[in-house]
C-alpha cells in the first residue's frame, strides 16, 4: 500500500543471493567472455566467440595450456547491451581466482568498463575498436587496443582510397559518404575524418544509421545515388552491414567502391547480397580461410564449436584475439614464474611489452592471421598501425593490398588531446612511461 | 491476524494525517529502510550492490516518473529515456563546468533541466491525447536524443563523444567515478530514492496528487469542478521528468560510468513503459516492484540454470530468456492486469484473515 519500496531491495537479495556463487581458486586463467550470440549482432558475435572460444581449447587441448596452466572460459550473453555487458563483468571477474584480462567486445561496453577495469586491476583488451585515446597507455594503463585503433584505421582507408585516386592529392574536391552505426563505435571515426577532410581538401556527407532501425536504409541509399559519392565508407556491425551491402547492390552502386572498416567486412555481411555483393572491400587486420597451420592442429580436436564458422573472417579473429591473450599470459609467467597462475595486473605488464616480430608469429603457425605486434608503456596501439585490404569475390575475401599504414603523425597528436582531457576530467596524474 | 486494522484509533489529525498510518506498515517500512541503510551495505556482496541494487533503484526512480505521468495523471508518454538522457547530459555538463558545485546539488539541478524540457514537450497534451499524446512524446524521444549526439557542446567537445562520469564526492566518499566504492555509489542513490519516493508519496494525495486524478479519470469533469488543465497537466509533466532527468543523471554517474546516448534509446523508454505497468499504473510502490521484476527477469533466467550446476550455452538461454519473459508478461497482463502492487495488496487482505478465512 505504502512506500514499501525497500520490498524491491529484500526481493532482489533473494534473486540475486544465489548469483554471488562460490569464487574457489582453481589453477587455472579464468577468461570472462562478453558475448552475444543472439540479437541483432549475433551474425558478427557468433564466429568471433567461436573462435575466441576454440584457440584456448586448442591451447588447453594441444599444449596443456601455458606451461600446464589451463584456461578455463565462461560466456555471458550481453545481446550487445552495454548495461548487460556491465552487469555481466561484475558477474565474473571475481571468479576462478579473478579474470586475467578482458575482451568486451563492444565500443560501447568498453567505454563502461575502462575505469572499473582499471580500479579492479583487470586489463581490457579491445582489439581494434573501443576508446581510441586509450592507445596513451600513459592515460590508460590497463587498456589497449592494438594492433590499430579506429582513427587510425580511418586515415589508412583514406590513404587507400587516395592510392586508388592517385595520390594525396586527388583526394581534393572529392565527395565521399560516410555510413556508421549511430553508436559510440560508429561515431568515433568522425572527428579524424574531419581533420583529413580538411587537410586534404574532400568532403564527405553522414548517414548515420540509428541501431533500432538498422535493416531499414532504403533512404539513405537513395541519397548516396543522388548524390554520387567518389567512395562510401561504411563503420557498421551486425544486420546493419548485410542491410547496406544488399542496399548498394541494389542501387548498381559499384562495389569496388564501398570499403567497410574491419568490423564490416565478413562472410555474414556480403552472403545475403549473393551476386550483387562481389567486389565489396574491406579493411582487415588477418586473413581469411583455413590455409594456415594452425587449423591444422584444431583438426581432430574435441570440444570445439561446429566448424561452420572455421575460417571466416571473424572467426579468424576471434582466434587472434585469443592468441595475443594466451601470448600475453605465456610473457607475464616468464616474468613472474613459469606454470604458475598469473594475476591480472601481471597480464597488464606483459601486454605492455609484448613484442612479436614474424619469426614469432610464424611459430605460432599464425603467419597471416596474426600481425607483427610491439606495444609499449606510451604507445598501447601497437607502433605501426597498418591495414590490409581485403575484397569478396563471390566465394571468399581475397587480400588486394600490402600493409598501409595509417597516418601516426595526424592520430597521435589527437590521441594524446583527447587522453589528457580525459585525464583532466578525471583527475587522473598521467604516468611517466620513459 | 498478522496484519490488523481493527482498534487501531487515531487520536490527533496528524496521526491521521501521517503517511503510514497503521504501525504495522509504519514499523515494516522503516525496518526496511533501516535495513537498506545500514544492513545492506554491510552484508550484501559486490556483485549484488553494483549490479542489481543500484540499476534497480535508479530504474525505480525512473518508474516513479513515468508513474507520476502515466499513473496518476493518465497522460501516456513514450519519452522516458529521452528525459533520462537530458538529466544524463546535462548532470555531465553541469559537473564538469561548474566543478565546485557538490554532486548532491548538480543531480537534482540536471533533473530541473530535464523538467523545463518536459514542459516544452508537455506542451502539446493539452490538445492531443491518448496514443497520439504517446506519438507526440515518441519526437521527445528522438529529437532529445538527435540533439545530445549532435550538438558537442553537451559532451564538452570530447572528441570521443562518449564523456566519462567525473570523480565527484559527498561528506568525503567518492560517489562517482573510478574510485568510488560500491557502498558509497549505493547509498548515495538510495539517499535519492527514498527521498523522492517519499515525495511522491505524498504528492499523490495531496491537492496536486489528487488533481492529477482527477483529470485522468475525467478531465471535462475535473475542469467543471475546478481544476485548471494547464497547470495540472504540466506539472505532472514537470515532475516526471524530473523524476526521470534525476534517473538518467544517476545512471550515467553511478551505474555505467559514462553518458552513453545507447543507454537512453527508446528501448528504455518501452522497459520503463513496461515497469509501470507491470507493476501497477498509479502505485508508488508498484513502480519499485515493476522495475526490480523487469530488470532482474532477464538476469534470473540468465543465471538460474548455472545455480543448479547446468551449462547451457550463452545464447540458448538468452532465447529462453526471451521466451520465458514475454509469456510471464503476458501472464500477468491476464492473471493480474493491475500488477505487481495489486498482488500485494490481495496478499495484504488474505494476511488480515489469516489464520481464519471465512
Amino acid at each position: 500500500m505504502l512506500m514499501k519500496k525497500l520490498a524491491t531491495a529484500g526481493l532482489a537479495a533473494a534473486v540475486a543471493a544465489g548469483a554471488v556463487g562460490v569464487a574457489q581458486a582453481e589453477d587455472g586463467q579464468y577468461i570472462p567472455v562478453l558475448s552475444y550470440r543472439t540479437g541483432a549482432y549475433a551474425p558478427n558475435g557468433t564466429p568471433f566467440a567461436n573462435g575466441y572460444v576454440d584457440y584456448f581449447q586448442l591451447v588447453n587441448e594441444r599444449d596443456g595450456g601455458v606451461n600446464g596452466v589451463k584456461f578455463i572460459v565462461e560466456e555471458c550473453e550481453t545481446g550487445y547491451k552495454t548495461d548487460r555487458g556491465v552487469e555481466c563483468y561484475d558477474r565474473l571477474k571475481d571468479k576462478n581466482g579473478g579474470a586475467t584480462v578482458l575482451s568486451p567486445w563492444s565500443t560501447g561496453t568498453t567505454y563502461a568498463l575502462i575505469e572499473k577495469a582499471t580500479n579492479d586491476k583487470i586489463p581490457i583488451l579491445s582489439m581494434g575498436y573501443g576508446r581510441t585515446s586509450a592507445a596513451d597507455g600513459r592515460v590508460f594503463p590497463y587498456v589497449f587496443n592494438f594492433p590499430s585503433t579506429y582513427w587510425s584505421q580511418a586515415t589508412a582507408v583514406v590513404q587507400y582510397i587516395a592510392n586508388e585516386m592517385g595520390g594525396l592529392e586527388a583526394l581534393k574536391g572529392q565527395r565521399f559518404a560516410f555510413i556508421y552505426l549511430d553508436h559510440p563505435y560508429g561515431r568515433e571515426p568522425i572527428p579524424t575524418f574531419d581533420i583529413l577532410a580538411e587537410r586534404f581538401g574532400f568532403t564527405y556527407d553522414k548517414y548515420p544509421v540509428p541501431p533500432a532501425t538498422m535493416t531499414e536504409q532504403k533512404s539513405i541509399w537513395l541519397q548516396i545515388r543522388r548524390t554520387k559519392p567518389a567512395y562510401a565508407i561504411m563503420w557498421g556491425w551486425g544486420a546493419m552491414n548485410s542491410t547496406a551491402v544488399k542496399e548498394a547492390a541494389n542501387i548498381k552502386f559499384d562495389m569496388s567502391r564501398f570499403i567497410g572498416n574491419w568490423w564490416s567486412a565478413a562472410e555474414p555481411d556480403v552472403l545475403p547480397a549473393g551476386e550483387g555483393a562481389i567486389g565489396y572491400k574491406g579493411a582487415t587486420f588477418n586473413g581469411a580461410g583455413t590455409d594456415y597451420k594452425v587449423f591444422e592442429d584444431l583438426e581432430g580436436m574435441s570440444g570445439l564449436s561446429d566448424d561452420g564458422d572455421r575460417g571466416t573472417v571473424l572467426y579468424n579473429r576471434g582466434m587472434v584475439n585469443a592468441a595475443f591473450i594466451v601470448e600475453a599470459v605465456r610473457l607475464a609467467q616468464e616474468k613472474y614464474g613459469k606454470g604458475k597462475h598469473v594475476s591480472g595486473e601481471q597480464v597488464r605488464w606483459a601486454l605492455e611489452n609484448i613484442d612479436l616480430s614474424a619469426e614469432d608469429v610464424e611459430a605460432l603457425g599464425l603467419t597471416g592471421l596474426m600481425p607483427p605486434t610491439t606495444v609499449t608503456c606510451v604507445n598501447h596501439e601497437g607502433t605501426n598501425p597498418a591495414i590490409l585490404v581485403q575484397q569478396w569475390n563471390g566465394t571468399a575475401w581475397e587480400i588486394i593490398t600490402d600493409w598501409i599504414p595509417a597516418m601516426t603523425d595526424i592520430v597521435r597528436p589527437l590521441i594524446e588531446q583527447d587522453a589528457a582531457q580525459y585525464a583532466q576530467e578525471n583527475d587522473i596524474t598521467p604516468r611517466d612511461c620513459s | 491476524m498478522l496484519y490488523r486494522e481493527a482498534g487501531q484509533f487515531k487520536t490527533s489529525y496528524s496521526a491521521d494525517q501521517a503517511m503510514l498510518t497503521i504501525p504495522l506498515d509504519r514499523w515494516f517500512v522503516f525496518g526496511l529502510a533501516a535495513f537498506a541503510i545500514v544492513g545492506v551495505p554491510l552484508l550484501a556482496s559486490e556483485y549484488l550492490i553494483a549490479s542489481i541494487l543500484i540499476p534497480v533503484l535508479i530504474l525505480s526512480i525512473a518508474a516513479l516518473g513515468l508513474n507520476i505521468l502515466t499513473g496518476y495523471c493518465g497522460q501516456l508518454s513514450l519519452g522516458t529515456g529521452a528525459f533520462m538522457a537530458a538529466g544524463a547530459y546535462l548532470a555531465y555538463k553541469i559537473a564538469t563546468n561548474i566543478t565546485w558545485m557538490p554532486i548532491w546539488l548538480v543531480i537534482p539541478l540536471a533533473g530541473l533541466c530535464a523538467a523545463a524540457i518536459g514542459i516544452a514537450f508537455g506542451l502539446p497534451s493539452l490538445r492531443i491525447k491518448g496514443f497520439y499524446l504517446a506519438v507526440a512524446t515518441l519526437a521527445a524521444q528522438f529529437f532529445l536524443l538527435w540533439l545530445f549526439v549532435k550538438v558537442p557542446w553537451f559532451v564538452n567537445y570530447s572528441i570521443s563523444g562518449v564523456p566519462t562520469a567525473p570523480p565527484r564526492s559527498v561528506l568525503g566518499f567518492d560517489v562517482t567515478g573510478a574510485t568510488a566504492t560500491n557502498e558509497a555509489k549505493y547509498l548515495f542513490v538510495l539517499a535519492f530514492v527514498i527521498a523522492l519516493a517519499w515525495i511522491a508519496r505524498n504528492m499523490a494525495r495531496s491537492r496536486i496528487g489528487r488533481s492529477w486524478m482527477a483529470i485522468r479519470d475525467m478531465d471535462i469533469a475535473a475542469e467543471l469542478i475546478g481544476i485548471r488543465p494547464l497547470p495540472t497537466k504540466l506539472s505532472a509533466f514537470a515532475i516526471s521528468s524530473f523524476y526521470c532527468g534525476v534517473a538518467g543523471a544517476l545512471w550515467a554517474m553511478c551505474y555505467i560510468n559514462t553518458v552513453e546516448p545507447t543507454a537512453f534509446d527508446i528501448n528504455r523508454s518501452f522497459q520503463v513503459l513496461f515497469m509501470v505497468i507491470v507493476g501497477g499504473l498509479g502505485s508508488v510502490l508498484g513502480s519499485f516492484l515493476g522495475a526490480a521484476f523487469i530488470f532482474l527477469l532477464p538476469i534470473f533466467l540468465n543465471s538460474a540454470p548455472g545455480w543448479f550446476g547446468y551449462s547451457v550455452a550463452g545464447d540458448i538461454i538468452t532465447h529462453i530468456e526471451f521466451m520465458l519473459f514475454g509469456a510471464l508478461i503476458i501472464f500477468f497482463l491476464i492473471v493480474e492486469p493491475h500488477g505487481l502492487a495489486r498482488l500485494w495488496q490481495i496478499a495484504k487482505e488474505k494476511l488480515r484473515l489469516w489464520p481464519f478465512p471465512y
